[in-house]
């Protein structure tokens, strides 16, 4: 579970002095369930997921993540918790099982454990085909593939996904959004930012609208829908951004 | 400290940059071939171009001595000299270098030597020209062999003893041995190569792993798992000291290497006197590499702190490329002639291992020095190690955009 207090976060900047990226936000996920977090571009989605995976230090406030704070124990809350976004790319020089191979060591896993679980990994996904093969001579599907393995090597029961689809064809598009539904089943706690409604239409049971850093509402679809009185989600979205929305930079 | 999860980090870091040609180049490849194609070739260019211009005859021209025909019989007879017919464009001659030298007998000049009086012999020469030099010179002897004579005549004309003019003789005596003497000609080299080579080969690695990380986008992947960034930065700190001391390491084995077939070459007769073979005990390669140690992790700490605020591959090449000269200027200096270890020089990073270096080579002990700087550099070392790890903490650099 994932449980989100007054969380904050500040950066100065030389030229616009203070950005809130994020400001002020609560919320909760419970597993079994996928929070769709949507927002425009530096709108603060990254960089409250960041937080979440304990990337980033918060200014104030603080997330429970399976009941570890985010502030006080972050590696606690990075073993249990697979982070995947289009910025974690993969070390090009290593195998792509070398490479699930390191995170699961770093993870703390055995030798023993580690290859049984990598080569359950592999066969779930499909990857004997190119295990031996170094990360940059892989195609774009293949990539997502290893770095879904990363994610779930050490088997964590929170999963935090960063615009996971972002500059990808809609196959390999469709194998990140059917890994997503694969976790939220299998009882994992599931995140993920995204501005694609179809989505979060298609994906999420809770959805948290976010610009400027804050979270503007909150609820199910159908809770949304009844809100703003509108079934397009797109059209929903624009109702709640429109008037705080100014163009803003990546964060 | 988990050495377990260091070890995992090093592991990788090893893994990848095995198979990076680039590291591999910069590591393994330059540090071998640079010594033996810089040494050897250098020298043994060089070697032969004296051997050539040594063993060429000079094309030189009498100008005048027409009164004076024994000096002028006596220069046509001079091994190696070769007396072309004067002409008055000698000095084109010479700056042309068709000539190498003229000679300029004034007139009446065996007479007047007769007469006890006191003539010029000038000799013009294309200065700083090796050839030129070679048949001044050999008319230089000439002259003074004929000098000579005349001094031995006068003196047995008037039944003196030839050390009337000579009451004593004054010879060097070195007193020293041979180790040293090559470790006072060259030894400062060793050190200054080290030091080079340490900084050489940190440099690239450390670029790699901190500004190619982020480049590559692998830096926020590595940051998601559970490792704490202490661990992390020692593990990638471990694989820049490798590359460091690996360059270094195998820069001292090339240039031993090439002094010693540098010994063997020996292509002109008396080269071997002008490099001395340089024997290094085992302890004193010990020793430098005792010193050189510490100054490896002081650069490999450094260099991946500055190249941890790059976002690129490029921009951190241009912030470590003012980093050699700033290197180059004390490990230079400490080649300079002269300059010799004092208590403030001693705590100079990189200047004072240099010196101290230098010492070591020639078989000087001095253990109050090698304390001395021994600590400071840990001290300095140390310091830029916690400063790498401090940045590594810090988001502003880690994630700057």
């Amino acid at each position: 579970m994932i449980e989100v207090r007054n969380l904050s976060k500040r950066f100065y900047d030389k030229k616009r002095g203070e950005i809130r990226a994020v400001d002020n936000i609560s919320f909760r996920c419970q597993p079994g369930q996928v929070y769709g977090l949507l927002g425009a571009n530096g709108a603060g989605k990254t960089t409250t997921l960041r937080m979440l995976a304990t990337i980033l230090e918060p200014t104030d406030g603080t997330a429970l993540v399976c009941g570890c704070d985010i502030v006080e124990h972050p590696e606690k809350v990075r073993a249990k918790v697979g982070f995947l976004s289009t910025a974690t790319a993969l070390y090009p020089r290593l195998t792509a099982r070398e490479l699930v191979q390191y995170f699961g060591r770093l993870n703390g896993l055995d030798n023993s454990i580690l290859n049984k679980r990598v080569d359950a990994i592999f066969d779930r996904l499909d990857m004997n085909g190119f295990r031996d093969r170094r990360c940059d001579k892989l195609s774009t599907g293949m990539k997502q593939k290893t770095s879904i393995a990363r994610t779930l090597v050490h088997d964590p029961p929170v999963m935090i996904f960063d615009e996971p689809t972002l500059g990808l064809d809609i196959m390999t598009a469709r194998t990140i959004t059917a890994f997503i539904r694969e976790c939220r089943d299998l009882g994992k706690t599931v995140i993920f930012s995204t501005h694609i409604m179809s989505e979060v239409e298609k994906l999420c049971d809770i959805i948290g609208i976010i610009q400027d850093g804050k979270l503007l509402a909150e609820g199910t679809l159908a809770q949304l829908r009844e809100k703003y009185h509108e079934q397009d989600l797109e059209e929903i979205f624009v109702k709640v951004v429109a008037p705080h929305y100014t163009p803003a930079e990546d964060h | 400290m988990s050495l377990r999860n260091v070890a995992i980090v090093y592991r990788k870091e090893l893994t990848e940059a095995l198979r990076d040609r680039r590291t591999l180049i910069s590591s393994i490849l330059i540090p071998l071939l640079l010594f033996p194609v810089l040494a050897v070739g250098i020298a043994y260019t060089a070697a032969e171009l004296i051997g050539e211009a040594s063993r060429e005859p000079s094309r030189i021209m009498v100008l005048g001595g027409a009164d004076s025909p024994a000096i002028v019989d006596g220069l046509r007879q001079v091994k190696n000299l070769r007396v072309i017919p004067a002409t008055d464009n000698y000095v084109d001659l010479i700056s042309n270098k068709k000539i190498r030298a003229a000679v300029d007998i004034p007139p009446g000049f065996q007479a007047a030597i007769d007469r006890g009086e006191r003539p010029d012999v000038k000799i013009y020469v294309f200065s700083g020209d090796l050839k030129s030099a070679f048949g001044a010179t050999r008319i230089e002897k000439f002259f003074a062999e004929y000098r000579d004579a005349a001094v031995r005549r006068r003196l047995a004309a008037q039944q003196l003893p030839e050390t009337l003019m000579k009451p004593f003789d004054i010879h060097q005596q070195n007193v020293v041995s041979a180790e040293k003497v090559a470790g006072e000609t060259y030894g400062g080299l060793i050190p200054y190569l080290a030091i080079l080579m340490c900084m050489t080969g940190a440099m690239y690695p450390a670029m790699d792993l901190t500004a190619g990380e982020k480049e590559r986008g692998t830096m926020e992947t590595i940051l998601s798992s559970p490792i704490k960034r202490t661990h992390l930065v020692f593990g990638k700190f471990l694989l820049v000291l490798t590359a460091s001391l690996a360059t270094a390491t195998l820069s001292v084995i090339s240039m031993g290497a090439s002094f010693a077939i540098l010994a063997r070459l020996t292509p002109v007769e008396g080269a071997a006197e002008s490099f001395p073979v340089m024997p290094m005990h085992a302890q004193t390669i010990v020793a430098v590499f005792a010193m050189a140690l510490p100054v490896a992790v002081l650069f490999s700490a450094v260099l991946i702190t500055i190249s941890l605020f790059a976002r690129s591959f490029k921009e951190a090449q241009s912030y470590l490329t003012p980093m050699t000269f700033i290197v180059l200027i004390p490990a230079v200096a400490a080649v300079l002639p002269g300059l010799e270890l004092t208590p403030k020089l001693a705590l100079i990073p990189i200047l004072n291992v240099s010196l101290l270096c230098k010492e070591l080579v020639t078989g000087t002990y001095h253990w109050n020095y090698i304390a001395l700087i021994f600590l400071s550099t840990c001290l300095y070392a140390g310091a830029a190690l916690f400063l790498a790890v401090k940045m590594f903490q810090r988001e502003s650099v880690l994630f700057s955009s």
